[in-house]
């Protein structure tokens, strides 16, 4: 019976790989380039892709500049509560969407318990883009925060401690020291939480609704086309799988980086 | 591998009573559940969508027993392209505007107003295409201005139902049993007769059905029996 183990593990390979690719495979063997090229010429699908970017670049900003700083405070400070608090942060990575989408309509919502508050100030969420940027935001920023908790807090503190020494301040030393060195890890949460929000479907549909151009985004665009024109749902979601793929290379690129970085030193 | 499936329903098990699988439009959820229980010869699983998707599902395999659509248009198709059988008829519904309990909204004409937030189906889903024939049927184009102040486009009615009853938009058109299923928190405000379209529900055997005769039977009970009477109660018209 030598080396029917290392078959299993083929086969248990080999059916994760088919399992896996195929679906994906299917979306580009189901039409040809032509035709998906010319089904992403249509107004509706551009509008998608236009919106689909815009709230992503504004959300990530959202999540770069709030998440950075409160990852280092989470990763370089040890306090009374803190694995609570880090769990309470990484909580929506586990949600369902469409709990998120509940939970947000009943935070944020017209009549949620801060929707008074927020009306007030004029400002509108539900039905509106700012509302697919806030469904976004909260999907997508675990993704960043738990990543760029993690590079922190591998970066050598001797680097810190020895500007401190040489006089410069905590905030100069997270600008110049610690953000440089923990670059790679804060770049591969970028890429993942640029997928997630890339993705989002369920939340931004319960919170945000589904309109052109104001919060169809990508992926609901596609829902909206399943039924009455496959063709143009399976360009659109051969874009997501080329954009995805894209991202997921390069957060294997930056890692690799990374890797041979420590290698080198 | 046995146990997975068991656990995860892969289907053809050896139960008592043979499956019957049953596809219909999400307006119908609440009064098939109740009558698919008690419907005699068979466990009935009911799978609910926007009845577009669930043809869509059809057309690229997938094989309920019965297929029971919001609309004839469908299940007309799916007739013609051989998927399948002859079309029943079986209950009709009426358009309203829904409004959160306590709107001031009372007719068409206040949903002009600048700033209205309406919620109204996507253009292809019957909600959608219904809610379009209102418009297009309201004299003096007032129904291009009711469509400018259309902030969303849901893929089924629940969207709207959820997105009026969360406040998020302040009117929608649905089906009059919506309004009937979501109790107390929304109103129904009837639209003129003359723009009603005709919503008629129908259901056919999908071919290729693991029980076509069980099928066959459920059709007939959906125009009259059990299941007919639970949609009269959630407040469908009968058949036509």
């Amino acid at each position: 019976m030598r080396g029917w183990f290392p078959l299993l593990l083929t086969v248990a390979l080999a059916l994760a790989l088919v399992f896996l690719t195929l679906p994906v495979v299917a979306i580009f063997v189901d039409s040809s380039p032509a035709e998906l090229v010319e089904s992403l010429g249509e107004p509706g699908a551009l509008d998608a892709l236009w919106l689909s970017l815009r709230v992503t670049a504004v959300s990530l900003a959202v999540i770069l500049l709030v998440g950075t700083p409160a990852a280092y405070l989470l990763a370089t400070r040890s306090f009374r509560g803190k694995a609570l608090l880090v769990t309470l942060v990484e909580l929506p990575l586990v949600l369902p969407p469409a709990v998120a989408g509940i939970a947000l309509l009943a935070a944020v919502g017209p009549s949620g318990i801060l929707g008074g508050a927020i009306g007030a100030t004029g400002i509108e969420l539900a039905l509106q883009t700012a509302g697919v940027v806030v469904a976004l935001t909260f999907v997508a920023s675990p993704f960043y925060i738990r990543q760029a908790m993690a590079a922190f807090a591998s970066v050598d503190r001797t680097l810190l401690d020895a500007s401190r020494t040489l006089g410069a301040s905590e905030a100069r030393g997270f600008l110049r020291v610690m953000i440089p060195a923990a670059l790679p890890g804060l770049a591969a949460g970028t890429a993942l939480a640029l997928g997630r929000a890339l993705g989002e479907f369920g939340a931004t549909l319960m919170f945000a609704g589904s309109f052109q151009g104001v919060t169809q985004t990508v992926p609901l665009a596609i829902y909206d086309r399943f039924s009455t024109d496959f063709e143009s749902a399976l360009a659109l979601s051969a874009v997501l799988v080329a954009v995805s793929a894209g991202i997921l290379l390069s957060v294997k690129f930056v890692q690799g980086g990374e890797a041979l970085g420590i290698a080198a030193r | 591998m046995v146990v997975l499936c068991a656990l995860a329903g892969c289907g053809g098990g050896d139960d008592e009573e043979p499956r019957l699988v049953v596809s219909a439009g999400s307006s119908m959820s609440e009064a098939l559940t109740e009558c698919g229980r008690d419907f005699a010869g068979a466990t009935v699983r009911l799978s609910f969508g926007g009845s577009d998707e669930l043809a869509a599902q059809i057309r690229q395999g997938v094989k309920p027993d019965v297929l029971a659509s919001a609309n004839t248009s469908i299940p007309d198709e799916l007739h013609e392209e051989g998927l399948l059988s002859k079309p029943v008829e079986f209950a009709t519904n009426r358009l309203v505007i829904a409004v959160p309990a306590g709107s001031d909204v009372r007719e068409t004409a206040d949903l002009r107003r600048e700033g209205a937030a309406l919620a109204i189906g996507s253009e292809s889903v019957p909600i959608g295409s219904y809610t379009r024939e209102v418009l297009h049927r309201l004299p003096g184009g007032e129904g291009e201005v009711i469509l400018g102040n259309v902030r969303s486009e849901e893929p089924d009615v629940r969207g709207i139902v959820g997105k009026l009853i969360q406040g998020a938009a302040d009117a929608g058109f649905v089906y009059v049993t919506d309004v009937t299923a979501a109790g107390d928190a929304l109103e129904a405000i009837q639209l003129p007769s003359v723009t009603q379209p005709d919503v008629t529900y129908a259901a056919g055997v999908v071919r290729g059905a693991k029980q076509p005769e069980l099928a066959r039977e459920f059709v007939a009970n959906l125009r009259e029996g059990g299941c007919a009477d639970a949609l009269s109660e959630a407040g469908f018209g009968g058949a036509p």
